[in-house]
């Protein structure tokens, strides 16, 4: 049978560079040769296959809109591309690249010193050194700023208490950039690193979503670091929000490669699948859901195209990814479902990939951010008036 | 060592060719091009032996086709490969095999060589015969689908396998030599996004058939000796009978019938 090609209604493959479209291309490649055999075989058994990260590694996926260190100084575009490639195989290695970059290797860029850098960074391209970024805690996830894990100075250094929960990577981490805040008052981040005494990490077990990704509790007991351990650039939860704002653009692009995926299925389903003597895909009601899925994944595509030449630019507001981060895991969410519907019965197993994700597209809904968080963000820039609390 | 990879763009193994309605070719509006898959095994057999030799050895890509080939051009230097020289002319659109072999022996001799990978055919026409004929242009041995290669230490002599009909054929070969790559030789790498981001920077040299000092009538199209005549498209399959309601026996019998008496094949 045809392998799968990304959806391209509106032509948006004429808008991009010759980089852009070579590395969605390789990344494509490794993710229909390498990545689909052994997904669903991952997801059974709720573990994400760390074997292939060297892999991922070789392709230069981590950090590869970042400069420097190795890293392969690639467009906000072309990262885009990358992201939907990889979420088109699933929405856990999606976030495992997304962590990785945006979320640990960008705060040590950005608010970190050159030691630091010159340790983590080539080591966590190579991935050879694995991050995690802890900032949601039990109590307080869309509201980070009521954290209450502390950072209290101690002779050379800091100690750290605290809980952090649903940490991406968490236990397979080697450095967590953790979010604490200090007895001066702002929060800031802190690397602390695997096998730190009193640091420790268990995973979260019975998950209907993001099963092939390893999602952990973070506990801090009384854990000492180093002074040199503190991110000396960060200032308070804009700092934090800063890393976010990166990882939201990651899943903007994302998303959509997950819309594909079930769009794509959903496709060849309705066109081969024989009810009442004809195709599925020839009846009306069917029709207008293949037509709205693919309608909304070409806006999507338009609108994080724009987003990231925005980036590109240096020009993307929050709000603006806030935006692409809302609708496109919005429709994304409701493409699935609606493939998951044309598929009938063969929308809830395993043997396509519909309902996989499907439940992840739940996750990805409510992590960086929920989708009502982002919709207040919007409101707030439109209006004026925050809407909060 | 100067190693060469010949290399061309064909549509995607995957692309439904439709023939244009007066036969004179296919459509391409909307095909994507790539690659041909056995030249991906040459690129990565190139860049093997590229490691292995070390100094100051070269992998040179070598291709002829229009603009769009640039693409597949940048591929292959993302791969790995050092630089490239593009043959690019429209008199070329529609030569024969012979006509492009001489212009990519000439582009290779200009360039200087010392060993040559190319794919054993290209996988939109299937000729496989671009290799062999430009190794007999530079007068030089060649050896076609080879799934194994290893060369001597003084890169002298290369000893290459062929699988045949029930076992393998080894044969030794002095250099330089022209080799064309089978499916199985290795594992083709992916092209790396900072790959990709060098590839930009690498030098692709674009010549047209006269500065390689030949003649584009004779080279080109005008010169060809084979023409296509017309392309016919596969005739639509037929639907098939399915042997519904019955007993297995009777359904057995019933297809033995039909294969002997309307199909025709047993
Ligand atoms: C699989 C997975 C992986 C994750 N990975 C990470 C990670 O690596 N690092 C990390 O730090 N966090 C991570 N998270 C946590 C995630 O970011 C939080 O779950 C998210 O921020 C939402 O927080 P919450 O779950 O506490 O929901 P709550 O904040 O309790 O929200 C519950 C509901 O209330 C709504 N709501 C909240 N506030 C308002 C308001 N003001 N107005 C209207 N509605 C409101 C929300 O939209 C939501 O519908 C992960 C989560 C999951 C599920």
């Amino acid at each position: 049978m045809k392998g799968f090609e990304a959806p391209d209604f509106m032509a948006m493959d004429g808008l991009l560079t010759p980089e852009e479209r070579a590395a969605g291309a390789t990344v494509r490649s490794w993710v229909e040769e390498r990545f689909l055999p052994v997904i669903e075989e991952h997801n059974r058994a709720g573990t994400f296959p760390m074997e292939l990260v060297p892999e991922v590694a070789k392709l230069g996926v981590f950090g590869a809109n970042m400069s420097g260190y190795g890293c392969a100084g690639m467009s906000n575009v072309a990262y885009g591309l990358i992201m939907q490639e990889l979420e088109r195989g699933d929405s856990g290695l999606r976030s495992f690249a997304s962590v990785q970059g945006a979320l640990c290797m960008y705060p040590i860029l950005t608010f970190g010193t050159d030691a630091q850098r010159e340790k983590w960074l080539p080591a966590m391209v190579r991935g050879e050194k694995i991050g995690c970024f802890g900032l949601t805690e039990p109590d307080f996830g869309s509201d980070p700023g009521g954290m209450r894990s502390r950072a209290r100075r101690s002779g050379k250094g800091y100690v750290l208490n605290g809980t952090k929960m649903w940490i991406t990577n968490g236990s397979v981490a080697d450095v967590a950039v953790v979010w604490a805040r200090t007895e001066e008052g702002p929060v800031r981040g802190f690397l602390v690193e695997r096998g730190t005494p009193g640091y420790s990490a268990r995973d979260i077990k019975g998950k209907f979503s993001m099963r092939a990704s390893v999602t952990s509790e973070l506990v801090l007991d009384n854990v000492e670091i180093p002074e040199e351990n503190l991110l000396p650039g960060t200032e308070g939860l804009r700092s934090a929000l800063m890393c976010l704002n990166q990882a939201r653009y990651s899943i903007a692009w994302g998303a959509i490669g997950a819309a594909m995926a079930c769009y794509d299925t959903a496709l060849r389903y309705a066109g081969s699948r024989i009810v009442f003597d004809k195709p599925v895909a020839g009846y009306q009601l069917v029709q207008q859901k293949l037509v709205w899925m693919i309608t909304e994944i070409s806006k999507a595509q338009l609108l994080v195209l724009q987003l990231g030449r925005l980036k590109d630019d240096g020009r993307a507001r929050p709000d603006q990814v806030s935006m692409g981060k809302m609708n496109n895991v919005h429709i994304a969410l409701e493409i699935a479902r609606m493939a998951r519907d044309i598929l009938g019965a063969n929308g809830i197993i395993d043997e396509y990939p519909v309902a996989r994700h499907l439940c992840n597209l739940e996750t990805v809904k409510t992590y960086e951010g929920t989708h009502d968080i982002h919709t207040l963000v919007i409101g707030e820039a439109i209006t004026g008036l925050g809407a909060y609390r | 060592m100067k190693i060469i990879v010949i290399l061309k763009q064909v549509p995607d193994s995957e692309t439904k060719i439709k023939v244009k309605g007066d036969g004179s070719g296919i459509e391409t509006d909307g095909i994507k091009y790539v690659i041909s898959p056995y030249d991906e095994y040459a690129v990565e057999e190139a860049l093997k032996l590229k490691e292995k030799a070390g100094g100051d050895s070269t992998v040179t890509v070598v291709s002829a086709g229009p603009d769009r080939t640039v693409e597949s051009i940048r591929t292959a230097l993302a791969m790995g490969a050092d630089a490239a020289v593009h043959v690019n002319d429209p008199a070329l659109e529609g030569a024969d095999s012979l006509g492009v072999a001489r212009a990519l022996a000439k582009a290779i001799q200009d360039n200087g060589f010392d060993i040559i990978f190319a794919g054993k055919q290209g996988i939109d026409q299937d000729n496989s015969q671009v290799p062999s004929a430009v190794a007999e242009l530079l007068d030089i041995p060649q050896v076609n689908i080879i799934a194994k290669f290893e060369i001597t230490e003084d890169k002298s002599k290369a000893t290459v396998s062929r699988r045949i009909e029930g076992g393998e054929e080894t044969i030794e070969t002095s250099l330089p030599a022209l080799f064309g790559c089978e499916k199985g030789l290795n594992e083709p790498r992916y092209a790396s996004l900072p790959g990709i981001m060098k590839a930009k920077k690498k030098p692709v040299k674009t010549v047209d058939l006269a500065g390689l000092g030949l003649d584009a009538g004779e080279v080109g199209a005008a010169g060809s000796h084979v023409k296509i005549l017309k392309w016919i498209p596969l005739p639509e399959r037929q639907a098939g009978k399915i042997l519904q309601g019955m007993e297995t026996a009777e359904a057995s019998k019933e297809l033995v019938r039909l294969l002997r008496e309307e199909a025709k094949v047993i």
